[in-house]
């Protein structure tokens, strides 16, 4: 078989010889027809070696670990440094499938920063009643503080990672919008270096975009925000700190942006001005990339007994002093309730259809949906509308008798707190696994990255499930990640 | 100009300081590991307990001083800050902080070091293997010192990690004679005995001088001559005179480079001990004299830092 080969069948040879997708739809070989690049890495794919494959993706790992590319696990005694377990067979994007996420992913930031906008200012959405007014302003993330408040460029999303599934047919669906601290690019840049250096006889000449300017486009997006009249702005990131699980992806990017990794007790303000404590004295802060949720930023504005914040940030965020990205409040667009609404949000600010569709959702405070959700409790996914890193969620067809149960009575307590979804049979990836290759369900989050301008990370980061049937693909459920290339 | 953090400026002082540190100890290990055998046996190694000022807590832990007590004391234990083990994980979590700053070469380097002291046993502090392993330390402490020399970008950070490491070794250095000259030795009338000459031999082998000192002084091995070579050659690189002068050319350096307001007054401090080594006197002191100039010595070198942190950091740390 050779690079030319394009007939279309996919034939699965060599290493990929008894693989079978199992009716899913798969990332490698799922295109109709299936694109020049997806055959070429189908075809080098094969002809390796199962052993040698192994052998690379050790060394990859090792080296991840070695290079501290880590995530923190606090235990009682220690923190444990682990590695985002890699897998070295990438998730494959064409082109022309890519031109249609890009803007699918556009048009989701446009329409979170206007309606951002409108619960800020007028709220003509709540009045025309497309979202249930309590669902926002009785939200815990609703920040009043921000009410009139003007941001620059009217951008409350600076960055933005939405996670998307793709189901059996092939149709990529949205399943959730990150808008306040969206965490993972770092893994893409860095799982991108990792496959150049372990599979460069895969990678090379393939005609794979770029991922590494992501640091240069955030960093403009952040001097773009920052206060008129600053000719030379001091960006800043502000991390929780060396004991924060993301510490390592706050490190990359302050060193992609070449700016300073500060923490809380390295800022200060005087005069509702900001600024870092250095050698020589004090020096003004003009744009922060804050990794530090809205409760935790200012001690003085929020949560009291916050030790990572910074005394009076607010009132120099009020002042125009300097600016924040993401902005304070965008915790109202990211959850799993306003996720629902997300069709109608679009259609209401910009008169289109969402290009990304939402997986179907009952929203379970609405009585159709509540009632829906009852009669098909066995079929449904069940997520509790506060919760991240999937927790707290009730899959119906695995679930016994008395998990479902349990649920039922959640539900009628709180029916508020729920929204339910068909199970997406989420598509799969071949991935190297202890018995060979086999197919692995993936989601992927691309990311946006908004000054001026919107920018959207060509890819994303893929997060692969690595147990056999496994669903979840996050990291805190033994998920692991694989390089997204996105062709052409 | 490229403005400093002080919280880098600190944990890069420390990262040089918990480094020189952990070479210091593998040294001193090592050297004590071959003149322990002779006829005092385990009593050799009760000074590097005291040298550290380690004897509180160590005798709260073990009930005897013993080649294996000491060593895991040094090596092993956790929960010693003076170990070599927390001292390099010092080192990681400091470098950690400075991830942003240093090198990628340098972060993954300090990484390995530190997992592979994470993983020793008590195997492989056996007599069988710990010249090995001191070897490693050594060697992986100056792996560390040839990455910061060819990897880390020249800026205020690097000012203050080689003023971390030239004043932890003039404190180390310092901490070394006196340990030798008034612990060692419990009585005046052995000084010069062969069992005293043996020692001070011991004492220039772990400070890595003994070939040095040989070639300043062809015959014999005079106290007088050691505690002078360690103290004021400014050739040999581990002389306290030598790190002072380093610490203050890199002051000197940093304040007008970054045009930075603070440093004065640990300038002044280095410029009186330097004042004091640069008469030193070539004749005997007493025992006792000696003690209490290396006691100033260690006790401005501390203060040094102290008016380091208070005018750069804001705040004392460690």
């Amino acid at each position: 078989m050779s690079d030319s080969n394009l007939d279309g069948a996919a034939a699965r040879t060599g290493l990929l010889a008894g693989y079978d997708p199992g009716g899913f739809f798969d990332e490698v070989f799922g295109g109709d027809p299936i694109s020049r690049g997806a055959q070429q890495i189908i075809d080098r794919l094969a002809r390796f070696d199962i052993t040698d494959l192994r052998r690379r993706a050790s060394d990859a790992e090792r080296e991840l670990y070695n290079l501290g590319i880590t995530f923190l696990i606090l235990s009682d005694r220690d923190a444990v440094d682990r590695i985002l377990p890699f897998d070295v067979i990438p998730r494959v994007i064409a082109s022309r499938e890519w031109s249609y996420l890009e803007a699918g992913v556009r048009q989701r930031v446009q329409a979170l920063n206007l309606y951002l906008h409108d619960v800020y200012h007028d709220q003509r959405i709540l009045k025309d009643g497309v979202v249930p007014a309590e669902l926002v302003l009785g939200h815990a993330h609703y920040i009043p503080a921000m009410q009139g408040l003007d941001v620059p460029l009217g951008v409350y999303v600076h960055i933005l990672g939405v996670d998307l599934v793709r189901d059996q047919d092939g149709v990529f669906r949205v399943l959730e919008d990150n808008c306040r601290c969206p965490s993972g690019v770092s893994y893409v840049v860095e799982n991108r270096y990792m496959m150049q250096r372990t599979l460069p006889d895969l990678i090379t000449g393939i005609g794979v975009r770029p991922v590494d300017p992501y640091g240069a486009h955030l960093h403009q997006a952040l001097c773009e925000i920052a206060p008129a009249g600053v000719d030379d702005p001091r960006v800043v990131l502000l991390s929780p700190g060396t004991y924060n699980a993301a510490f390592s992806e706050h490190v990359f990017l302050a060193r992609e942006m070449g700016v300073p990794l500060v923490e809380g007790r390295d800022l200060v303000v005087i005069d509702d001005r900001v600024f870092m404590r250095t050698t020589d004295g004090l020096t003004a802060v003009h744009s922060i990339y804050r990794r530090i949720g809205d409760d935790f930023l200012d001690p003085e504005a929020f949560r009291a007994d916050s030790m990572l914040g910074v005394p009076g940030l607010m009132r120099a965020y009020a002042r125009g002093n300097v600016a924040l990205a993401n902005a304070v409040g965008t915790g109202v667009s990211d959850d799993k309730a306003i996720y629902a609404y997300m069709p109608r949000i679009i259609r209401y600010y910009l008169g289109e259809d969402a290009i990304l569709p939402n997986v179907e959702t009952h929203i379970c405070r609405e009585p159709e949906g509540l009632a829906y959700t009852l009669d098909n409790l066995d079929e449904l996914v069940v997520k509790p509308v506060g919760e991240a890193g999937g927790y707290g969620i009730t899959i119906g067809p695995r679930a016994s008798r008395a998990e479902l149960n349990h649920c039922r009575d959640q539900l009628l307590a709180d029916p508020a707190n729920y929204i339910s979804q068909p199970m997406v049979p989420l598509s799969v990836c071949p991935t190297l696994t202890d018995t060979g290759v086999e197919p692995r369900h993936v989601d992927l989050r691309p990311f946006a990255v908004t000054g001026r301008d919107t920018w959207v990370l060509p890819g994303g980061l893929s997060r692969v499930a690595l147990r056999r049937g496994q669903l979840i693909v996050n990291s805190s459920q033994g998920g692991g990640s694989k390089d997204t290339w996105v062709l052409g | 100009m490229e403005k400093l953090l002080s919280r880098y400026a600190m944990s890069a002082l420390w990262m040089g300081r918990y480094i020189e540190r952990a070479e210091n100890s593998a040294r001193l290990i090592h050297v004590n590991d071959t003149f322990a055998r002779d006829d005092r046996g385990t009593q050799n190694w009760r000074p590097m307990v005291d040298l550290n000022a380690d004897g509180e807590r160590f005798d709260a832990r073990h009930a005897e001083t013993t080649a294996q007590t000491v060593l895991h004391f040094y090596l092993l234990d956790n929960d010693n800050p003076t170990s070599i083990r927390a001292a390099v994980r010092m080192a990681r979590e400091n470098a950690r902080t400075l991830r942003p700053l240093i090198s990628t070469e340098l972060w993954s380097q300090l990484n390995v070091f530190h997992n592979q002291l994470a993983g020793l046993t008590p195997a492989d502090i056996a007599m069988p293997r710990l010249t090995h392993l001191c070897t490693r330390i050594k060697e992986a402490c100056q792996a560390h010192t040839g990455i910061v020399e060819g990897t880390v970008y020249r800026d205020q950070g690097w000012y203050f990690y080689f003023i971390g490491r030239y004043l932890e070794r003039a404190d180390q250095t310092t901490r070394l004679i006196d340990v030798k000259s008034h612990l060692l030795l419990p009585r005046a009338a052995e000084i010069g005995s062969p069992l005293d000459i043996r020692q001070w031999n011991a004492v220039l082998r772990s400070a890595a001088g003994y070939h040095a000192f040989r070639r300043v002084h062809s015959r014999g091995l005079r106290p007088a001559d050691v505690v002078a070579f360690l103290l004021v050659d400014p050739a040999f690189p581990r002389s306290v005179i030598g790190s002072l002068r380093q610490v203050n050319t890199l002051l000197t350096e940093l304040k007008s480079r970054y045009r930075l307001r603070g440093g004065n007054a640990a300038m002044e401090k280095i410029d009186e001990m330097l004042a004091a080594l640069g008469s030193w006197p070539a004749t005997e002191l007493v025992r006792s004299e000696l003690h209490e100039f290396l006691d100033w010595l260690q006790q401005d070198i501390g203060a040094v830092y102290l008016d380091l942190a208070g005018d750069f950091f804001d705040q004392v740390g460690g």
